[in-house]
């Protein structure tokens, strides 16, 4: 899960590390009342979206008037800012970080991972800060910082001072900024992060350290025991197709393609779509209907599926383990009746119950394609697709077998 | 013998009387699983399912004999489950639960450090579908009707996929000897390696398939450990092809996020370390019968 940097700031500044002095606002006019708050007569307004990039992306605004703070709030409110990771169609501002600017002397980066080389929480620095660590990574990797961190004992403070002297950070700041990396720990640690990353750390021209910009990313698996994490979630920056399905216990990723898929099993929903590329034609989602899906389960999957206007077929492959192929072909016939679906629907079932399951399909009275084989399927599929979107057909009975396939793995 | 597990494996079960742990419970004694018994902390002294309760691992080790256990216990309390299983010195450990947060499993994995290589135990998992010996036993949630005795060895992420395979070859007459998920996680126990030197060693397996994902450093790293160690032939695949960065397919761990991360970059390594690359998913099983064919081991004659 991740959150914005504004939450992601003051999570930190509970643990110690030093940020700017800022507030969030919703509107022009709250915004003004902020940099008033704030004081001074340099602030920074800085679009709230989950995205990198977004200084690049114009959504990083300094401002030296109250008269250009509200022109400015008013510019990015209400507009998508488009980052290089939000995709074409951007992100939607709907709230605004008001910060004190301050006067930069240095900046630096450091970021806290769960590294799963070493299976530990590794700290990773540089006194390039400002740039994004990829590109650090690729242009200049003898400057990277690492450490490890020993779970055991946790993050110790002569860790801390390494990095510090490694980042060329002088005397002065010396204890302010072993501080700020000792609080960043902690906060990985306590709060189940995945990622903290402060990029940049700076130190100021009058020798302040500061945290100028946090990004924090959670584990999912952990929210239970994180409430205070959890009610950060702004599911407005989610999908909403990804945020109904996980309702339903299912696990959902859009893509671009127009063969809906519906799977057991994360493997074989990623193997399920690599045959339907290798067969021509792309996917239009991930979806693992999960163990022991319900037919109530599988008709919810249906339906966020076929939400998806791009849908022209839909591949369900089951290999049933815990599942049982009966309930999951019951789960078919229901949505497929229920929700009077006009398109192809391929299904191909395996496993526990599977004559059982491929009785009930056949004796449904729906066009329900059946196939045996995943090779089969993702033919099948891609077959159905071309016959509704007039596109290349192909000879009968071709397998996706060894020429194409053996080209494009290459 | 097959690796891991056979029929005279001593099992128990953690979280024993929840409903999913009874159901797959009497499917694994229906497949020749020697099930000794569970443990429901609260519950020690009942008997469920004919096989007796205990409060604590260590009762279940010393009253049954168990050597092995199955992980049922939901994801908040699983951790705490394998290390008490490690503690009463079981020598494997099957954590079939999900959801188990990242930082747990990485004090798991520092906690199974404490004790002598000796006495460690062996943690398969977690988020995985199991470990099966088709024909002798099975701690797992598979369904072990799909799996033909045999000689070659199954390591993946995936349990479905594993399954896909595990049909592929049957249906051209290609046994296992042992099929064992590591589960989808970011930290998990054993590794692709950890398994890989286990199947070298087995008089009982002749090749091994591999089936990987997109996400972490292991497919690699084992890939090259094969080129450099391995005698017996091994088939690769990794899923996740058409991935996109950053988007976690449903695993925890099968997210591109760094280099090296993706389904061709690790699907390239493989290939440069010597490993056979499936050219699709659904010739897992085609290519491992071209592989044995060609290495004149086990050539199976399709029944």
């Amino acid at each position: 899960m991740d959150i914005h940097e504004y939450q992601a700031k003051e999570l930190l500044s509970n643990f110690g590390v030093p940020v700017p002095r800022g507030n969030v606002a919703y509107t022009p006019d709250q915004a003004v009342y902020c940099a008033r708050e704030i004081g001074g007569n340099r602030w920074v307004l800085k679009a709230q979206i989950h995205s990198g990039g977004r200084g690049q992306a114009g959504g990083v605004r300094v401002c030296g008037s109250e008269h250009e703070v509200h022109a400015a709030a008013s510019e990015l409110l209400g507009a998508r800012l488009v980052t290089k990771q939000t995709g074409p169609q951007g992100k939607l501002v709907q709230r605004l970080y008001v910060e004190a600017a301050v006067p930069i002397a240095k900046e630096l980066y450091i970021g806290f991972v769960l590294d799963r080389r070493s299976e530990r929480v590794c700290v990773v620095a540089t006194p390039e800060g400002g740039m994004e660590i990829e590109e650090i990574a690729a242009q200049s990797p003898e400057s990277l910082l690492r450490v490890v961190i020993e779970p055991a004992v946790g993050m110790q403070a002569f860790q801390a001072r390494e990095l510090c002297f490694g980042l060329g950070i002088e005397a002065a700041q010396l204890p302010d900024a072993t501080r700020a990396v000792l609080g960043a720990y902690r906060a990985f640690r306590d709060l189940d992060a995945t990622m903290v990353e402060i990029n940049p750390l700076a130190v100021t021209v009058d020798g302040r350290v500061l945290a100028l910009d946090a990004k924090m990313t959670f584990d999912d698996n952990a929210l239970f025991r994180r409430p205070t994490v959890r009610e950060l979630r702004d599911y407005t920056e989610e999908d909403p197709r990804e945020a109904e399905a996980s309702k339903h216990g299912l696990n959902y990723v859009g893509l671009d393609g127009e063969i809906g898929c519906i799977v057991n099993g994360a493997g074989l929903a990623m193997a399920t779509m690599d045959m339907i590329k290798l067969a021509g034609a792309e996917p239009a989602n991930f979806l693992d209907v999960g163990g022991g899906a319900s037919p109530e389960r599988v008709a919810a999957a249906f339906r966020i599926v076929l939400g998806d206007p791009r849908v022209k077929v839909v591949l369900v492959n089951i290999f049933a383990g815990i599942n049982r192929c009966d309930w999951i072909a019951q789960g078919v016939v229901h949505a497929a009746r229920e929700q009077h679906i006009s398109i192809p629907i391929v299904a191909r079932l395996a496993g526990t119950n599977v004559e059982e399951g491929r009785r009930i399909l056949r004796e449904s009275g729906l066009s329900i394609i059946t196939a045996d084989t995943l090779a089969d399927a993702a033919q099948k599929a891609v077959d159905a697709l071309h016959s509704v979107t007039g596109g290349p057909a192909r000879l009968n009975g071709a397998v996706p077998g060894a020429p194409t396939l053996a080209g494009a793995a290459r | 013998m097959s690796i891991l597990i056979d029929g005279s494996t001593r099992v128990i079960l953690q979280g024993f009387t929840g409903d999913k742990a009874t159901f797959h419970a009497k499917e694994m004694i229906a497949y020749g699983t020697t099930l000794v018994g569970g443990v429901t902390p609260g519950k020690g002294g009942t008997t469920h399912i004919g096989l007796p309760v205990f409060n604590t691992v260590k009762d279940a080790v010393r009253e049954t004999g168990a050597t092995a256990t199955g992980i049922l216990v939901p994801g908040p309390f699983a951790a705490d489950a394998i290390m008490e299983a490690a503690d009463a010195g079981l020598q494997l450990i099957v954590a079939i639960t999900d959801g188990i947060p990242a930082q747990d499993m990485m004090r798991v994995k520092r906690y199974l450090k404490r004790y002598q290589r000796e006495r460690r135990s062996t943690l398969i998992g977690p988020n995985c579908a199991g470990v099966i010996s088709p024909g002798k036993a099975m701690i797992g949630i598979m369904p072990g009707h799909i799996y033909k005795e045999g000689r070659v060895g199954i390591v993946g992420r995936s349990g479905t996929l594993g399954y896909e395979a595990a049909a592929q070859m049957a249906a051209l007459g290609i046994g296992v000897s042992t099929s064992v998920g590591i589960g989808g996680d970011p930290i998990n126990g054993s590794s692709f390696l950890d398994i890989l030197e286990r199947f070298e060693q087995d008089s009982e397996t002749d090749a091994v398939l591999m089936i990987g994902e997109i996400g972490g450093p292991q497919e690699a790293e084992a890939a090259q450990w094969v080129s450099q160690n391995m005698s017996k032939p091994v088939v690769g695949y990794v899923a996740g092809l058409s991935a996109p960065t950053g988007r976690r397919m449903g695993h925890a761990g099968a997210i591109i996020s760094a280099f090296g991360d993706s389904a061709a970059e690790k699907a390239e390594i493989m290939r440069s370390s010597g490993l056979a690359v499936a050219p699709s998913p659904s010739e897992l099983g085609s290519t491992m019968a071209q592989v044995l064919a060609r290495t004149g081991r086990s050539t199976p004659a399709v029944a």
